[in-house]
């Protein structure tokens, strides 16, 4: 994982072969990562999860943050697996009870990221999940929330990672795991 | 509602299942699964004691099931959300009970596992919380149902009424095949109407609804009714408002 070409896990191929790219969505020119289809297939799927699986189980993390929507897909099952909460970090307006939010920024204009107001306590320590990292805008945000509420972000946890982009500068110093890498 | 599943290790009287505010909890017996065509016509009873694992059966007094007592209580209810006068169900504090949340899994899992079934669809978003979990387990896929323009490709897509105006879900085209016995998975079933969407989407290909499950019911808004044919299973009841 992470780069390490010569040691690259078996599985990895499997969950790369599975990821489709879908030409010009949302717009003209962005090759989208598509990983519902990593979803339909069960081994592919159970592979990704048992590659975080591995790496964080005995870590002491506490809290699994995934970020909305595809963040769910990934940060449930390593938080069930691992023992640790699951806690979404949702757009604006969505979670009901009191939140705190760290804006990010788009391409034009702003978003805004959402936490609920005592799901992380001071010392957890935390693990991000998101499908994929492109600018790093989400995730530092993600990171930035944990960290006022004064958890300690362990690593952020992607399936993919466009190089290219160079988000990884962007996660206050933060280790990023990928399992794969798309250029 | 008693549970007539019959529970051989019961060797003393249960004590009441402790209250739990705004929640009712469901100890109905739980309605058998048909399994597909090639095995035996007659449905067999979910928790016969040859399928359950060892864990669920020691969790059950007098058949009801000790875990969900403790997955209601893990809900937060948060009055006045999105608007006044609805008692929004908060499925997020049960997210952070890593029991309560374990358990919210194992129940559907033991449930569905074994059935022959190959596609959990899950609505966004919050169906995306508990589908995963319980496809990984089962070995089925999972496909995401997602408000418009979020999938890229080919989708279709079904209509469904709100409260003002209507809104759409759509599923990826190819993500299932005819024949495939589906369940559909969200946190909450208030009218029905995304489930039945569901429902409809899935048929339109040709799969088989072999169940709806979500962790809470609000039984007054009659979701039930939308859903056809298609059996609903649930952990918890609780009041709309």
């Amino acid at each position: 994982m992470s780069g390490n070409k010569e040691e690259e896990d078996p599985r990895i191929n499997g969950i790369k072969t599975r990821i489709r790219v879908v030409p010009d969505f949302p717009k003209k020119g962005i090759m989208f990562q598509d990983i519902t289809t990593v979803l339909l297939d069960p081994k592919a799927f159970k592979d990704t999860i048992d590659l975080f699986v591995e790496r964080y189980r005995n870590k002491n993390i506490s809290v699994v943050a995934g970020i909305e929507a595809r963040g769910f897909l990934f940060g449930p099952p390593i938080a069930l697996a691992i023992g640790a909460k699951f806690v979404p970090l949702r757009k604006p307006k969505k979670l009901p009870g009191e939140t705190i939010f760290e804006e990010y920024e788009l391409e034009y204009g702003n978003d805004r990221l959402e936490m609920h107001v005592g799901a992380v306590e001071a010392g957890d320590r935390a693990l991000v999940v998101d499908d994929l990292i492109a600018t790093g805008g989400t995730l530092c945000a993600a990171i930035k929330l944990l960290e006022r509420v004064g958890a300690e972000v362990v690593e952020c946890a992607c399936v993919i990672e466009l190089p290219e982009l160079q988000g990884r500068q962007r996660l206050k110093g933060k280790p990023l795991c990928m399992l794969v890498e798309y250029r | 509602m008693q549970s007539i599943v019959s529970s051989h290790h019961l060797c003393f009287a249960p004590p009441p299942p402790p209250p739990v505010l705004g929640h009712r909890l469901i100890c109905h017996s739980l309605p058998s699964i048909r399994l597909p065509s090639h095995r035996s016509p007659t449905s067999l009873r979910l928790f016969s004691c040859a399928a359950e694992s060892e864990m669920a059966a020691a969790a059950k007094e007098d058949g009801q099931d000790l875990r969900i007592p403790k997955i209601a209580s893990s809900i937060r209810v948060i009055p006045d959300f999105p608007k006044p006068g609805i008692m929004f169900q908060d499925i997020t504090t049960l997210l952070l009970d890593t029991e309560a949340f374990k358990d919210t899994i194992d129940i559907f899992v033991e449930r569905y596992k074994g059935k022959g079934i190959s596609v959990v669809a899950g609505v966004e978003a919050r169906g995306f919380i508990f589908g995963p979990p319980i496809a990984l387990a089962i070995g089925a896929k999972f496909v995401p149902m997602r408000k418009p323009k979020k999938l890229p490709g080919k989708v279709i897509s079904e209509e469904y009424s709100l409260e003002y105006g209507t809104d759409k879900i759509e599923m990826h085209v190819g993500a299932v095949e005819p024949g495939e016995r589906a369940i559909i998975i969200d946190d909450l079933i208030a009218t029905g109407g995304t489930l039945a969407a569901a429902i409809r989407l899935l048929e339109r290909v040709g799969v088989k609804i072999v169940e709806c499950a979500c962790v809470i019911e609000l039984p007054e808004l009659n979701g039930r009714e939308k859903l056809g044919e298609a059996p609903l299973f649930i952990l918890v009841t609780s009041d709309a408002a």
